[in-house]
């Protein structure tokens, strides 16, 4: 069983939570070019080893999280409450 | 055309036949290993990256079709020891746009006569395969499915619950049944192949038309000079190479992000489970998209069960109990009768998931770098074609009208393929 240390309901059962995937920055809608918004939407950096991503707790406190996961080992470090889906 | 028989012969081992196992069966003589173990050179043609399924059959082709023979395949562990190992072994081609109909049914096609052409038994059982539907909107997805299948020549079609029955009399086609089964796609030509086999078959071919194979060769970097692939780095030594392709399924985003080119793939486990042995009774492959499972008898009477991809990215192997309990109970709900079986094992193996469930073949923005990625679930059914068309790629410089469509730049221009509703079971 993975755990995931929720900050707000301490660590509980991976298959509680949502994946969202890992953090990437949105460009502006308005300014943003074609190129940039279809690599916004389909490229990830798919990093094996340590990534921060964003995962929901969507049979918990149905809040957004970030946690830093080690990808080769699901070894789970740290996550912090983010509740601000803008800065993803 | 090449006679591969006759090259088969020259630096290669005999060829099998009854006679040569019936030979050694009474001298006692030791069978010569499959494929050689050469001196790594420091330059080839063509550096393949990946010993699965795949690079090997791109190997194979180079050497066959086009007698490109100055070619290596490179693995950082054994060959076949990645997704080429570790998939459900399941063959068809019923799949939902004309593009990937075409190009599974090909698949297909030399699937079907690779024993006979590769000299090794690779047990293809023809055995038909079933895709369940449990409500009405996959069973207009299953009629979409068949028409478009029809269409291409390809043997699919729509049937009810009494020819199900008769096909799986092991199955629960009552209403009673947590998802009662509504109707299926019957695929006849489906079946099931040993896949360590069909590995086996095409590094043997390659090796003994002059292609070289290198396990434990890790690559670790890929030089790039002026827009030009110019060669491989690796943990045996640096090889120069103008052709350099990523056939690494689940590690292709690693290998090409060493090249400098961004791939739309995210790597996602997939679980798969073996029970013990039982007497032959289920002479179908069994899928259900809904219940997130596909079910096959092997030769040796084992059943194997493939699921959906997990639900979060990884690469790692490691199985899980929620797994095998959400698995044990989506094949009960199907089969009741099998709830005494014991499993015998669990394992993962790595998918490249693209965001259209379709693959990434052919250039890519690196002249001489050549990608054949974003295989996702189903690589291994592609195998053979994929090859083919590699091959075909690398040696005229041309994309083959059959992997047209799923060139790298379709994602910047918007051009998606949509195998989303034939691809997949997780969804």
């Amino acid at each position: 069983m993975i755990l995931l240390p929720c900050p707000w309901c301490g660590p509980r059962d991976a298959e509680e939570f949502g994946y969202v995937g890992e953090m990437r920055a949105r460009p502006d809608p308005v300014t943003t070019t074609m190129k940039e918004w279809r690599d916004y939407l389909y490229l990830r950096r798919n990093v094996a080893g340590w990534t921060t991503e964003r995962w929901y707790h969507q049979m918990g406190c149905r809040r957004y999280l970030l946690v830093d996961r080690d990808t080769t080992t699901n070894e789970v470090r740290s996550a912090v409450s983010g509740p601000d889906r803008q800065k993803s | 055309m090449v006679d591969v028989r006759r090259l088969g012969r020259r630096p290669g081992p005999a060829r099998y036949s009854a006679v040569a196992l019936l030979r050694h069966g009474v001298t006692d003589r030791a069978w010569e290993p499959a494929w050689r173990t050469p001196e790594l050179r420091r330059r080839y043609d063509v550096v393949i990256v990946g010993g699965g399924v795949h690079g090997l059959a791109t190997a194979y082709y180079l050497a066959r079709n086009h007698g490109i023979t100055d070619v290596a395949v490179l693995d950082k562990g054994y060959l076949g020891g990645g997704g080429s190992g570790r998939n459900t072994a399941i063959l068809r081609s019923n799949y939902l746009t004309p593009e990937g109909v075409r190009f599974y049914d090909r698949s297909l096609e030399l699937y079907r006569g690779l024993a006979t052409e590769l000299n090794f038994n690779v047990m293809f059982s023809r055995k038909g395969h079933l895709t369940l539907a449990h409500s009405d909107a996959s069973l207009r997805t299953m009629r979409w499915r068949a028409e478009v299948n029809k269409v291409c020549g390809v043997e699919s079609d729509v049937i009810g619950p009494s020819d199900i029955k008769r096909l799986v009399p092991h199955m629960d086609i009552t209403d009673e049944a947590r998802y009662p089964i509504l109707g299926a796609l019957y695929h006849p030509p489906g079946g099931i192949i040993r896949h360590d086999a069909v590995v086996w078959g095409y590094a043997r071919a390659a090796d003994s038309l002059g292609v070289h194979l290198h396990q434990d060769t890790e690559v670790t970097g890929i030089d790039v000079s002026a827009g030009r692939v110019t060669g491989v780095r690796t943990t045996r030594g640096d090889i120069a190479a103008p052709i350099v392709v990523n056939a690494t399924a689940g590690w292709a985003t690693l290998v090409a992000d060493m090249a400098g080119v961004r791939l739309p793939v995210q790597t996602f486990p997939l679980q798969a489970a073996v029970t013990e042995p039982v007497k032959p009774f289920l002479r179908t492959v069994v899928v259900s998209g809904t219940l997130h499972v596909y079910v096959s008898q092997t030769a040796r009477g084992e059943l194997v069960f493939g699921a959906s991809v997990d639900p979060f990215a990884s690469y790692s192997t490691r199985g899980s109990l929620e797994f095998t309990e959400g698995l044990a109970a989506h094949v009960l709900a199907l089969m009741p009768a099998l709830a005494k079986l014991r499993l015998l094992r669990q394992w993962a193996g790595l998918c490249d998931m693209t965001p259209d469930f379709a693959p990434i073949m052919g250039p890519t923005g690196v002249d001489g770098f050549l990608v054949d990625v974003g295989w996702g679930t189903y690589g291994f059914k592609a195998g053979p074609v994929a090859g083919e068309t590699m091959a075909e790629c690398v040696a005229t410089g041309r994309t083959p009208d059959l992997i047209s469509a799923f060139g790298l730049d379709r994602f910047s221009q918007g051009r998606l393929v949509g195998e989303k509703g034939a691809a997949a079971v997780g969804h």
